[in-house]
């Protein structure tokens, strides 16, 4: 087990024109820490994974594991593990040589070998498929073989590429469960990348978002959900995606639509207001300050209702709202609904650099304001 | 760690493809009254042949033709005794041995290069060896001869091995067969601690079966049936090969065809035997192949 260091990493794909896929990545992954990289398709993503694999040849930067630089090794002589989105299992072996496969590169022992095997495949319950082909083995169980290859030699650095992509629904959670369990259990330092942000919430010590090979943020999840770094993390972060409305900002009093508010320390301007979909109520009984909106459709979950409404005022084409509501709240079409917004989840970004503007200070309806002074 | 039961139940195994395969039953369709008889028409030379091989010579020249009185097994005999015929049959396997075995590890090697290699004029290069697949050998026919008889490989079978070691179709085959897999399988292998060399060993070699089993049975076909480069390659009896060989029982008057017959047959069993044990790979292979 060791750090991962990434210094600088870029990587342009030749081409009319180059395909810039990475830019200046920086990022320290700690002894024994989960990160996930998670971002949309065409980010880089699996590129910086490539790269710390050695299956990409770096523009310019480092790659460091350990104490070692490896950018220059081949991928055989960095001591990483990889999982694949396909598995890559080599169909012609059966699974007890696909585990031993890595061993018997490295001229393991043949005693050494059958243990580390035997004992890998108990801890993934594959003894009783160690004499079968990948061919004849289930979706779940194919991964676990792919999970078992990587694992078998105790690498310093475990690679999982959308591993769980293949899978449907339930068996991706319960994959999900035991991946997690099984890196409590060895802290092995691990990069897990997808695409899916569910995964990458609930297994990442860290998460790492990307977005056109660039770095934009980088943090525990419960960070990068509540402080996102700029609107496009505020967007990709979070299901449903958090609410957008445009307004202005004058003399520290921020207008929106018919929200009128008191946001110290923001600059004058154009800015975006983010409010997550839990941030607002459809509750009558709720005080607060409130947008009028009319429901274009709901989405009933089973345990909540998903409102999807247009604000009034707003432009036809705007992108309609998300609202959380209870089971109970069931809507009609163009139905007229009165939403509180709850100002202490209130998120300001810039609207021409995007970033996310820090505030001094908590943002509070003005007549609260005037009313408190 | 331990599997929930849910999921041990989804991971169940599944069933075996030959117990699938087992299962399918073949019934006789309206096709069968057609096919049936084209077969017995395609097998009409074939028997022809089989029954002038053990006839007299009177007997092949009868009209209309008619079955042997008795089975004259002497033609057999008599084309080892009367011509080279041994000489003709191992210098055929030794030069349509060597031309596959080359044409194996070559194409192979040439097909993963341009499939996963990536060096400078690397498409250029393809063009121009798919290009060569539009020119009839008739046309190249002369400029080998010439490029061979530099190398002072005349009437000898270098002549007919050097030409023939690798060819484009041969690359073109196994391009695309490394094209069709995923690379994961050797980025899997690389990161696992093998060479490119160990990967193509010992990951892309084991599952090359099929298209190496149509390359070795058209390169074998080709290079056993070829008679026009062994025409103009080769002069003297004992360098010949089959196909050339054969000729020789046809003369300018008279032509005994009862050897001829009994000596094309000869020549023709190990494509026979080739063709019985490999039946189904031989079908593939045109079919994949896509040509005939």
């Amino acid at each position: 087990m060791a750090p991962i260091v990434l210094d600088g990493l870029r990587k342009v794909y030749p081409g009319k024109p180059p395909v810039v896929a990475l830019e200046a990545l920086d990022l320290t992954i700690d002894d024994g820490e989960l990160v996930a990289i998670v971002g949309p398709s065409g980010c880089g993503k699996s590129t910086v994974l490539r790269c710390v694999a050695g299956l990409e040849k770096l523009s310019a930067g480092r790659v460091i594991i350990g104490n070692r630089e490896v950018q220059d090794l081949p991928p055989g002589k960095r001591d990483i593990a990889m999982v694949f989105q396909t598995y890559a299992l080599y169909p012609h072996l059966t699974v007890y040589k696909n585990l031993a496969f890595p061993l018997k590169e490295r001229h393991v022992p043949r005693q050494t070998l059958d243990a580390q095997v035997r004992r890998v495949a108990e801890m993934l319950e594959l003894t009783p498929l160690l004499r079968r082909r990948p061919g004849q083995l289930s979706g779940g169980q194919r991964q676990r073989v792919a999970m078992g290859r990587a694992l078998v030699r105790e690498p310093l650095a475990f690679l999982l590429d959308e591993p769980l992509s293949n899978l449907d629904a339930k068996l991706r959670t319960q994959m999900r469960n035991e991946i997690a369990a099984i890196h409590r259990r060895l802290r092995i330092t691990s990069i897990y990348v997808t695409h899916d942000q569910v995964e990458a919430m609930t297994l990442g010590e860290r998460i790492v978002i990307l977005h056109e090979g660039r770095l934009q943020q980088a943090g525990p999840p419960a960070e990068v959900y509540e402080n996102p770094a700029n609107l496009f993390v505020a967007g990709f972060i979070g299901t449903p995606s958090m609410n957008m409305l445009t307004g202005r900002t004058d003399r520290g009093v921020l207008t929106a639509g018919a929200l009128r508010l008191l946001a110290p320390g923001a600059p004058d301007g154009s800015v975006v207001v983010g409010i997550r979909p839990e941030g607002l109520s459809v509750d009558p009984g709720d005080a607060g300050p409130a947008l009028d909106v009319v429901v274009s459709h709901v989405e009933a979950l089973g345990n909540e209702n998903l409102i999807y409404a247009q604000v009034t005022g707003a432009e036809p084409d705007a992108t309609p709202m998300i609202l959380r509501a209870p089971r109970r709240v069931l809507p009609r079409s163009d139905e007229r609904l009165r939403v509180t917004v709850d100002t202490s989840q209130l998120l300001l970004f810039d609207k021409a650099t995007e970033l996310r503007i820090p505030l001094s200070g908590p943002v509070v309806p003005v007549d609260d304001h005037q009313a408190a002074g | 760690m331990s599997i929930a039961p849910a999921t041990r139940a989804l991971v169940e195994p599944l069933p075996e493809d030959d117990q699938l395969e087992g299962t399918r039953r073949r019934r006789p369709s309206a096709w069968h009254f057609l096919l049936l008889p084209l077969s017995l028409v395609m097998l009409t030379p074939l028997l022809w042949m089989l029954v002038t091989a053990v006839s007299t010579n009177a007997e092949s020249r009868h009209f209309p033709p008619r079955l042997p009185h008795s089975i004259h097994w002497a033609n057999f005999g008599d084309v080892w005794t009367t011509s080279p015929f041994g000489h003709w049959l191992l210098n055929t396997a030794i030069v349509s041995l060597v031309v596959v075995v080359s044409n194996l590890v070559l194409c192979s090697t040439a097909g993963y290069a341009f499939a996963r290699l990536r060096f400078r004029g690397s498409g250029l290069v393809f063009i121009l060896l798919l290009a060569t697949l539009m020119v009839p050998f008739q046309v190249v026919l002369i400029p080998t001869l010439l490029i061979v008889k530099s190398f002072g490989l005349i009437d000898r079978l270098g002549a007919l091995v050097v030409p023939n070691l690798v060819t484009a179709f041969g690359v073109f085959l196994m391009r695309q067969f490394f094209l069709a897999l995923p690379p994961d399988l050797e980025e899997a292998g690389r990161i696992d601690g093998a060479s490119r060399f160990g990967v193509f060993r010992k990951i892309l070699l084991p599952l090359m079966g099929p298209p190496l089993a149509t390359l070795a049975i058209l390169t074998f076909l080709e290079i056993w049936n070829d008679f026009l480069w062994p025409l103009v390659a080769i002069q003297s009896p004992q360098n010949m090969t089959m196909q050339l060989g054969l000729s020789t029982f046809e003369g300018a008057h008279m032509t005994d065809w009862p050897l001829l017959m009994a000596a094309t047959l000869m020549s023709q069993l190990p494509v026979i035997v080739l063709f019985l044990a490999g039946q189904r790979v031989f079908v593939r292979s045109i079919a994949s192949s896509g040509i005939k």
